[in-house]
């Protein structure tokens, strides 16, 4: 075959492979191209936008959506005041979402250690307990938590049968609450990529450690924890962001009083009719997340040059 | 061996199942670039066992794959039949190759497995039975039929690997290292099948190896590859007493390999000065340069000890001696440093054996050969 | 002597962490403590939620005869097919083209964009798909439970990817290579070999999809016009009303069928490692 009708085929056969790729990309791509980037664009522009009367936009430009963020205008002479209102709806979001990132890596590291270190053949069961709640519905979850923290709830009344209580703690609608309901949400997503970090840990290196007379504790500190360190940034990760964007939780337990950034988006898409905010506000959320993403590529990153 | 005429060449094409011309592949470009196969070319006969033996990396396997249709030469041209098929997909060409791993499919039973090919070519469900229950006869596993194939053994599994490859009847059979995740035991009565296998179904193989023994047991005809080129293609005896590359003939057996000088040649026999100063003759293959530097090869079973009176090619040191019943290998160290094996047949004694002693070397008539 | 024999079964033990074991067990029982209630208390002869009175299936009769809950199931059940198998092909032709053709340039950004939906907050997604809606909406004046369906599909697509494609490169490409051998064209290949290996891939994906869609509710409370309730969103209506037991029968029925399904989903793994 001459050169040059055979570096045809290779071309041929290479033209057929992308067509082929790309052909088999095209639907997912297009779908979420469409349904779930496009949308962001959109928002993008509607938070330059004036809010229309009963809901939607009219399209004038207009910065007041970031402005309102942080002051407020006086209706009859445009003045600007600092308005710290959504600033600690944020700030408070932030703080409910971090808390329960330290609450479930306190819960969730002992829980995954716990089953790293049972016998291979019962690992996938005690993963599958832990997995289990994680496939039922968050709205369920989080009602069936709202059953048991009600002031006439199932703790409340255990107690106060035990005479531990005389009367009933009131948690529900708290901060207490919300940050209680995103640890019980997030948990799984806490465990599994510490388990998976966990699981791969030679056990021999902590009885090394054992074998130079560290503590349990030091061992703990210094040999497990550094070795389970992607394990502990990647749980932080999957708890921390979808804690900051919770809506369900601060919804049935926070009430109306602990609100957190996406019900505040939800408001203004909802009953606020101001569509230009609450698009500034989700830019914003999205920024945050994009942020600690970043964060967390570049914290991989770094782990890999090392290791390579 | 005529090779000079161009008639009795065109009529050896003819009869070549699959000729190979200026094959080229490169993987990779610029400095990355591994080359796979170097300017190959070669001409695998009808109904021949022909096998491809080299070292892992040598190139075999991407041969074999370029024949299969798997991979695309980067230049050069594959005929089958002297029809060209370079380019041609792998469902567009009557070879078959059995896998390595066997590659059965997990989700079809023994009987579908071999039936595959010749359901994929249309052929009508009766026939493709008939053509089925033939093959399971000619592997012995007419019982097996319905069963998973994960359920088989290794040997089992490879005869349903080859039942399967050999229902559609290719004009070429690939077979790429498919003992090599047998059992020793297993290994050696597969080669003998195999081998019948071939005879009785008159179809080519190809056979792709590492292992020189399976090479010299099987073939009627072996390539020696090593970085992508072809050093030497011949009989297994030709290979094994007639290396004429000095890798061949380390390759293939045990055999003692000297370094000299070649102090005068002729009818296609060279004297060659060793390092000791001992001088030698070796054959000189036809077309080899007649001076310089040479290494002369000679296999452990082609010398023996010299007896009384006789003259000794070599002299040396005897350093070990290991007892294998019917023969003896004794390891010598030549005054120029070098280790010298010769196989001894039969009993020991009348020789001083002891370490130490100084032993002529007596070498058969012809059996030196030097290398290029 | 006796030493030695002592400290046997505690040189066992160093992987053991003092207080471990009661926090793991503390995590599970605090996982499964407030569905238990739920569950018990879907089954109470009683309109209260906490005092057990006696076992009926009253509230499950209630709910089953319940109009807006039966036309929230169907609505429900109907967007979760839709999106499932949309969802689904979609996902197995992506995965294919990124496992069983050479990597190419661009490779990630397809990654990235594929599982876009997992990586930006819900809310974000659901307003931005609103407002997408809604200008369609004004647009074309076209209405009805296609936008519903599309951003389902949308949010489901890289759920059904995960397992197809880590099924795709679990699975060695000699096996097509000998189909290919063995005169399968192209198609041949895919529907004899890829695709019936591939299966337990593309169930697992179509599960998850299924039940994601069916637990869905923000984009969907977002994006649902009028008429457009599906079963989660009636439930979080119906806390918003008032906490009745009937609430907890249809809680009920829909963590059964989503543990069901993960069940399910965890044996076809099982035998899809065998």
């Amino acid at each position: 075959m001459t050169e040059t009708s055979l570096s045809a085929a290779h071309r041929e056969a290479q033209a057929r492979a992308t067509r082929t790729r790309y052909g088999l990309l095209a639907p997912a791509l297009i779908i979420i191209l469409a349904i779930s980037i496009l949308p962001l664009g959109i928002t993008v522009v509607y938070s330059f936008l004036e809010p229309g009367t009963y809901g939607g936009v009219v399209w004038n430009f207009s910065t007041d959506a970031y402005v309102q963020f942080l002051f407020e205008r006086d209706i009859f002479d445009d003045t600007l005041t600092f308005d710290p209102a959504y600033l600690s709806i944020f700030m408070r979001s932030i703080g409910l979402a971090f808390g329960a990132m330290i609450g479930t890596l306190i819960l969730g590291f002992p829980t995954a250690y716990f089953i790293a270190t049972k016998p291979r053949n019962q690992r996938n069961f005690w993963l599958f307990l832990i997995t289990l709640p994680f496939w039922t519905n968050l709205l369920i979850r989080t009602y069936a938590m709202l059953l048991i923290i009600r002031d006439e709830g199932f703790v409340n009344i255990s107690l106060m049968k035990l005479r531990l209580i005389d009367s009933p703690i009131s948690i529900l609608y708290t901060d207490t609450a919300v940050f209680i309901g995103l640890i019980y949400s997030y948990l799984p997503f806490m465990v599994l990529p510490l388990y998976a970090s966990l699981e791969k840990l030679d056990f021999r290196l902590v009885e090394a450690g054992y074998d130079l007379y560290a503590s349990r504790w030091k061992v703990l500190r210094h040999v497990i924890a550094p070795l389970a360190k992607p394990g502990i940034i990647a749980g932080c990760i999957l708890v921390f962001i979808p804690g900051l964007g919770a809506y369900i939780t601060p919804e049935l337990l926070g009430g109306g009083k602990s609100l957190m950034i996406g019900n505040m988006i939800a408001i203004q898409f909802g009953s606020s009719r101001n569509w230009p905010f609450g698009s500034a506000a989700a830019l914003i959320l999205m920024m945050l997340v994009i942020i600690v993403l970043l964060i967390y590529a570049a914290s991989a990153g770094r782990g890999r040059r090392t290791h390579g | 061996m005529p090779e000079t005429s161009n008639a009795t060449q065109s009529t050896r094409s003819d009869r070549a199942a699959i000729s190979a011309r200026s094959l080229v592949k490169t993987f990779g470009a610029g400095e990355n670039a591994v080359h796979a196969l170097k300017n190959v070319d070669i001409d695998i006969r009808e109904n021949e066992f022909f096998t491809l033996l080299g070292p892992s990396g040598c190139g075999k396997t991407t041969l074999l794959r370029m024949i299969a249709g798997f991979e695309l030469p980067t230049s050069g041209t594959i005929l089958l039949d002297g029809q060209e098929i370079t380019a041609l997909p792998p469902y567009k060409r009557p070879v078959n190759t059995v896998f390595q791993s066997y590659a059965l499919f997990p989700h079809m039973t023994v009987a579908e497995n071999i039936g595959f090919g010749l359901k994929m070519l249309g052929r009508p469900a009766d026939n493709v039975q008939g053509r089925v229950e033939k093959m399971l006869a000619l592997v012995q596993l007419e019982a097996m039929a319905n069963r998973r194939t994960d359920q088989l053994s290794g040997g089992q599994q490879q005869r349903v690997a080859l039942a399967r490859a050999l229902a559609p009847e290719p004009k070429v059979l690939l077979l790429d290292e498919p003992l090599a995740a047998l059992d020793l035991k297993l290994r050696k009565n597969m080669q003998l099948e195999l081998k019948s296998l071939q005879a009785e179904t008159g179809i080519t193989f190809v056979f792709v190896t590492h292992d020189q023994e399976e090479a010299l047991t099987m073939s009627d005809r072996i390539a020696v590859m090593r970085s992508g080129e072809i050093l030497q293609i011949g009989a297994p005896k030709d290979i094994y007493e007639r290396p004429t590359h000095r890798f061949v003939a380390d390759f293939i057996g045990d055999i003692n390999i000297l370094e000299g000088e070649i102090a005068g040649a002729g009818g296609g026999t060279a004297q060659v000065r060793l390092k000791d100063g001992t001088t030698i003759s070796a054959r000189l293959a036809e077309g080899m340069a007649q001076t310089g530097p040479a290494a002369v090869a000679i296999r452990p079973e082609a010398a023996r000890i010299a007896g009384q009176g006789e003259t000794a090619d070599l002299t040396g040191t005897l350093e070990n001696v290991v007892y294998f019943g019917a023969a003896s290998y004794l390891h010598l160290r030549l005054n120029s440093g070098e280790e010298f094996v010769l196989r001894q047949p039969g009993g020991l004694d009348g020789h001083d054996l002891s370490r130490g002693a100084r032993l002529g070397i007596a070498i058969q008539p012809g059996r030196a050969r030097v290398l290029e | 002597m006796a030493e030695a024999i002592r400290k046997g079964p505690r040189a066992r033990d160093l992987k053991a962490m003092p207080g471990f074991k009661t926090v793991a067990w503390l995590c599970i029982i605090a996982l499964y403590l407030p569905l238990a209630v739920l569950v018990i208390f879907s089954f109470n002869d009683n309109r209260s939620v906490v005092r057990w009175t006696e076992f009926s299936f009253r509230w499950y009769e209630a709910a089953l005869s319940n109009d807006g809950i039966r036309n929230a199931t169907w609505v429900s059940v109907k967007i979760a097919f839709v999106a499932t198998v949309v969802a689904t092909a979609a996902a197995t032709m992506a995965a294919l083209a990124t496992t069983r053709t050479a990597s190419f340039r661009g490779q990630g950004l397809a990654y990235g964009i594929i599982n876009q939906p997992l990586m930006i907050p819900e809310i974000v997604t659901a307003i931005a798909t609103l407002s997408l809606f809604a200008l369609i909406k004004t647009a074309t004046g076209v209405t009805g439970i296609g936008y519903l369906m599309a951003a389902h599909t949308a949010f489901c697509i890289p759920f059904a990817f995960m397992p197809i494609r880590a099924r795709l490169e679990d699975m060695t490409l000699v096996l097509e290579q000998a189909g290919a051998d063995l005169y399968a064209t192209p198609w041949q290949t895919f529907r004899h070999i890829t695709l019936p290996l591939l299966m337990p891939g593309i169930v697992a994906g179509a599960m998850l999809a299924f039940v994601v869609s069916l637990d869905d509710v923000i984009i969907t409370l977002m994006v649902a016009g009028p008429g457009e309730t599906t079963l989660p969103i009636y439930i979080l209506g119906a806390i918003r009303r008032g906490i009745t037991p009937e609430i907890n029968a249809v809680s009920t029925i829909l963590v059964g069928v989503s543990v069901l399904l993960v069940v399910l989903l965890f044996f076809v793994q099982r035998r899809m490692e065998k």
